[in-house]
């Protein structure tokens, strides 16, 4: 453990008597509670803590915020590890450890460095311009090069061990941002009455005044104001919350950034929680960021935002330099300058202006500050870290002087946040006095103020925190008044002259060769944006594309005004007429974790079980997941495969009975005195003569006239049916049924509701069905007589009623029992014990598939959003006696040609061989284009011996007989294949009407 | 996040509903045999930048489809009605 050299002996805003101890690198470092990582390591001298992405060039820290390009680092390990952490807002704690990213071996021996030898060739289009064309296969050769060179850190692969939290906030106002423009914002509509929301993403209320000398009369501010704010009840004071984005209708997002200030987070508490905020209007006060002036070698570490020197100083008593030059075109680096050389510093304030404030200059004057007035910094001299600059007189770049410093702070102006405005589509204006984006119009729901509305000056940013605060909770409706609020500050900091916009000092023959970046975080230089110029991307949405500009972690917060007022420079035209990129949420990175919440892992969705869920898991079932159900696939025995297991439990269920699970069937109970007329509008065939006690298999097609969904509904009684649908459309289909009951046809006296969830379904098919359950379910009558094909039967196993339907998808005799699904279980239970004596079999998923393939049984590959009831040879059920969905528009020309794809069987004509789901159909030997059809469910057939499958062929059935090719590209692999009937199986029903 | 006024339960968030196309267009009668008329009312519609008539069904609430007057531009809601009652 060292010394830290830097650190000032008095003042600043952290616990020394609360040491902590961390690491980077490896190496110890010991800091103090209310630190950031970026502080703790400006005290001890450590200047590279990075390297740049594309250069590899050495950089430190540069700001004291969310805003940082440079100084990314990758914390904590494990699980936890999080790279591309901003090293100037991770607040430190004890144990901390911290890792510099981007370099091989080390940060301060980089291999990769070699790239800044490449630089000339690695400018803007370097990748469009090296990999397209004729030299495109080398980009295969050189990309796994290229992507390890150049990059910011490196996601874990390891699960996350916390846990993330999302929420719901309600407020009447919301105020972005807790300095003295939205505390006092706060305040006026705290008083107002209204419900006041406060979020701030620093671990502490304040924002500028802490940047102020510790104890003066910013503090005694914000005291006064937290005071009263303690004593509302309706303000809320959320710190390390970060509001990221503004959505529609008064809703914004927020991160709660709970547990990351500690190693891991207490008991099971989560480490993040991501707000949904719902507030009657915001008060955005976010705010603004310090911005760069672009010289040569202005990349060095030891090279500083000023405002950072300042928070450093003032905040965390570090004065991470000896000899401090400052460099500025506006009054906000004086107070720097001030603050510097009263902490010890030697300070040089060099200003391009050749006018400097009057006040300002005398109070640096007296603190022993030296200023240079009408010069800039042409470069920054030093290899490792800055030593110095030479300074020229704004109007003659090549009489340089030297001036050695350890530190130069710069200040290019301030930037309003406007980012959470500009979210909902209001677009910023240039202000030419400020040389800054301004809000423009307010979108509805939101007012600016301080800072982030251009107010530079903290009784200004009171001001207009005061007013917008109380316009807020009068637009919310509160408008209650008080004694007047004592809110003035005792500190003067207007600006006395105006700011000069300068965003680049020239070159002369000394720095022609050296970089002077734009944007540190990519990398981007002056010749960059000048070479996107020269090749035509002027547009700035172009440019940032082509040179990746104000892309990455701090999307250029600190360098894109530059940017875009050097291409209005380059274009000869206004800065507010190249206006600026879209800002989009989120405004500082977010957590993928955080977004997700707790909805990873088995809770990334609801799942769906049957009744009979745990016996099949009791049973060894193995599932598939059938939408948001999970189904039993298949009940394997000891070493058994998937198709050995099915073609057993398909081949018994024809032998003797088997049992499966159907209750995730769609189940709507119809019930009104014109129900019978809504099915017969509803489904394609006529339900007005379907009998009490009788089933039909029905076919509903959607309004264009393509088949939707099939299924058998059951007459109960006169005016009660019970519908049921495909597991898939379920949903669909009963919103399509309230829709048509609410809207089209309000008249029908029908009431549907669905009870998918209240009945547990099961069929028992095969031979012995029957005698199974006449044993089991003695009060019907299961003769064929009694119960026929297509008949309805009302029974009870001990008190459970039970719902028999003897309907078949199997094509063997068959029934569907449903009953409560309550009663799921037990009745399983019973069906399967009292199947022993006829050698029972329960089967899943994969078999029923493979039986109803058999059975040339439509499904959901078939019912695939483009077939017609014609196509899957549906067509005979539909009445021509009555109107329904779909009636008209099934018969437009399209839906009638003779050559769309039918529904046929098809067989290999080589029985070994196998057949693929999905493949292409063609004319033997012709396979071009998308063919004459395609397979659509295949399966082994018991029955046959062979594979078989459904097909969709042009023609259809007229092409039976007929041998084409099945051609499946992914695997090179071309069967014939016979166009056989789809019925492979009992065509003649005989079995299923026994 | 639209919220929407539900006339029958309130404001919700639209997480709630679920989007059912545009409530600007006349049904025809189910009797209508005119395949003009219903390819008219299933295929063509107009794609406004601006203030739009749309169905919302209340599908995690009451299941009450309703017709919301939405701005497509804004996303501002302008009205909220029972689609009972109020077809075009």
């Amino acid at each position: 453990m060292s010394a830290a050299p830097f650190r000032l002996k008095t003042g600043g805003r952290i616990a020394r008597e609360r040491p902590l101890s961390f690491t980077f690198d490896g190496r110890r470092f010991e800091g103090f509670a209310g630190d950031t990582l970026a502080s703790a390591l400006l005290a001890h001298g450590v200047a590279t803590v990075a390297r740049s992405f594309k250069f590899h060039r050495r950089r430190g820290i540069y700001t004291a915020s969310s805003d940082e390009p440079n100084a990314l680092v990758s914390l904590g390990g494990g699980g936890r590890h999080e790279p591309n952490a901003r090293a100037t807002d991770t607040e430190l704690f004890d144990g901390l450890a911290a890792r510099s990213q981007n370099c091989w071996p080390s940060v301060n021996f980089d291999l990769m460095a070699v790239n800044g030898w490449f630089a000339p060739i690695l400018k803007a289009g370097f990748y469009y311009k090296t990999f397209m064309g004729p030299t495109r296969g080398a980009w295969r050769v050189y990309e796994h090069v290229i992507r390890r060179a150049a990059g910011l850190g490196k996601a874990t692969l390891q699960r996350d061990p916390d846990t993330y939290e999302h929420g719901h906030l309600f407020c009447d106002v919301l105020v972005a941002g807790a300095g003295p423009a939205g505390l006092a914002a706060a305040l006026a509509a705290g008083r107002a009455g209204a419900r006041v929301i406060v979020c701030e993403q620093q671990p502490r209320t304040g924002g500028q005044l802490l940047d102020q000398p510790a104890d003066g009369p910013g503090d005694d501010w914000r005291r006064r104001i937290m005071d009263e704010l303690a004593g509302l009840a309706t303000v809320r004071i959320m710190t390390r919350t970060s509001v990221f984005g503004a959505y529609d209708g008064g809703t914004f997002g927020l991160i709660e950034r709970l547990f990351d200030h500690v190693r891991e987070p207490p008991g099971r508490q989560p480490r993040q929680r991501s707000w949904t905020l719902r507030c009657g209007h915001a008060v955005i006060a976010t705010g603004a960021t310090e911005r760069a002036i672009v010289f040569a070698n202005n990349d060095r570490p030891g090279i500083m935002l000023a405002s950072a020197i300042g928070s450093m100083i003032n905040r965390y008593a570090v004065l991470p330099g000896r000899a401090v030059v400052l460099f500025t075109n506006n009054d906000s680096a004086y107070d720097v300058a001030c603050d510097a050389a009263r902490a010890g510093a030697a300070v040089t304030l060099v200003d391009v202006r050749r006018q400097p404030p009057a006040k300002r200059s005398g109070r640096c004057r007296d603190a022993g500050v030296a200023i240079i007035a009408g010069h800039g910094v042409i470069a920054a001299a030093g290899r490792k870290s800055v030593s110095g600059v030479h300074i020229a007189p704004v109007d003659a770049s090549d009489d340089t002087r030297f001036l050695a410093c350890d530190l130069l702070g710069v200040s290019g102006g301030w930037t309003p946040a406007v980012h959470l405005m500009s979210h909902r589509g209001a677009r910023p204006l240039y202000d030419e006095g400020l040389a800054c984006f301004v809000p423009g119009d307010m979108s509805p729901g939101q007012s600016a103020a301080g800072a982030c509305a251009g107010a530079f000056a903290l009784s200004a940013c009171i001001a207009q925190g005061l007013a917008a605060g109380r316009e807020a909770a009068g637009l919310c409706g509160f408008a209650r008044t008080r004694k007047p609020l004592r809110t003035s500050i005792e500190i003067d900091d207007a600006w006395e002259m105006p700011i000069e916009p300068y965003w680049a000092s020239p070159v002369n023959g000394r720095t022609k060769s050296a970089p002077r970046f734009v944007d540190l975080q990519n990398d981007v230089t002056i010749s960059d944006i000048e070479l996107a110029h020269r090749e035509g991307f002027v547009s700035l949405e172009h440019l940032k594309r082509y040179t990746t500009l104000g892309m990455g972690t701090d999307q250029g917060k600190t360098s894109n005004v530059a940017a875009l007022a050097l291409m209005a420079g380059l274009r000869g035209c206004a800065v507010s007429d190249v206006g600026t990129t879209t800002f989009r949420p989120p405004y500082m990175p977010v957590a993928i974790g955080a977004l997700a919440g707790p909805r990873v892992g088995p809770r990334l969705q609801p799942r769906r079980l049957s009744p009979m869920h745990d016996w099949h898991r009791d049973h060894g079932a193995v599932y598939i997941q059938a939408g948001l159900w999970e189904r039993p696939w298949y009940y394997p025995g000891p070493g058994e495969s998937l198709e050995q297991c099915y073609i057993r439990e398909a081949r018994q269920t024809r032998k003797t009975v088997g049992l499966t699970d159907v209750s995730p069937l769609g189940k709507i109970d119809v019930q009104g005195p014109d129900a019978a007329e809504f099915l017969n509008r509803v489904y394609i065939n006529g339900w007005k003569k379907l009998a009490v006690g009788k089933a039909r298999y029905g076919v509903m097609l959607r309004e264009d006239g393509i088949v939707a969904d099939d299924g058998t509904t059951s007459r109960l009684a006169d005016e009660h049916y019970f519908m049921t649908t495909t597991t898939a459309n379920a949903g669909a289909v009963m919103a399509r049924l309230e829709f048509l009951l609410q809207t089209a046809w309000p008249d029908l006296k029908v009431h549907v509701t669905s009870v998918s969830d209240q009945w547990a379904g099961m069929a028992v098919a095969g031979p012995r069905s029957r005698d199974l359950l006449a044993g089991l379910i003695r009060d019907v009558d299961f003769s064929a007589e009694g119960l026929p094909f297509m008949g309805l039967a009302h029974g009870s196993v001990r008190a459970i009623p039970v719902r028999i339907l003897r309907v078949s998808y199997s094509g063997e005799l068959a029934y569907e029992l449903y009953c409560p699904a309550g009663f799921g279980h037990e009745l399983w239970d019973r069906v399967f014990g009292a199947g022993a004596d006829f050698d029972l079999v329960v089967y899943g998923l994969e078999a029923m598939g493979t039986m109803r393939i058999e059975k040339g049984h439509v499904a959901g590959p078939e019912i695939d959003g483009r077939t017609s009831a014609g196509d899957l040879g549906l067509g005979r059920m539909a009445s021509t006696k009555k109107p329904f969905i779909g009636s008209v528009l099934m018969r437009r020309d399209g839906l009638r040609d003779a050559s769309r794809p039918a529904l046929v069987g098809i067989r290999p004509v080589e029985r070994t061989q196998r057949l693929s789901a999905g493949a292409i159909l063609c004319e033997p030997g012709r396979h071009e284009g998308h063919g004459i059809g395609h397979v659509s469910s295949i399966t082994f057939s018991p029955q046959m011996g062979c594979d078989i499958a459904l097909a969709l062929v042009s023609g259809g059935l007229a092409r039976e007989g007929d041998i084409v090719d099945a051609v499946f590209s992914m695997r090179d692999e071309t069967v014939a294949v016979r166009i056989v009937n789809p019925v492979f199986f009992d065509p003649g029903g005989e079995r299923l009407r026994g | 996040m639209i919220r929407i006024d539900c006339p029958y339960c309130g404001a919700r968030d639209h997480t709630e509903f679920s989007y059912g196309g545009d409530a600007s267009v006349p049904r025809p009668d189910i009797a209508c045999e005119d395949i003009k008329a219903w390819s008219d009312y299933v295929f063509l519609r107009d794609n406004p930048r601006g203030a739009h008539s749309e169905f919302w069904h209340h599908v995690n609430g009451c299941r009450e489809w309703l017709i919301v007057k939405r701005d497509t531009a804004t996303h501002e809601v302008a009205a909220v009605l029972p689609a009972r009652g109020n077809m075009p």
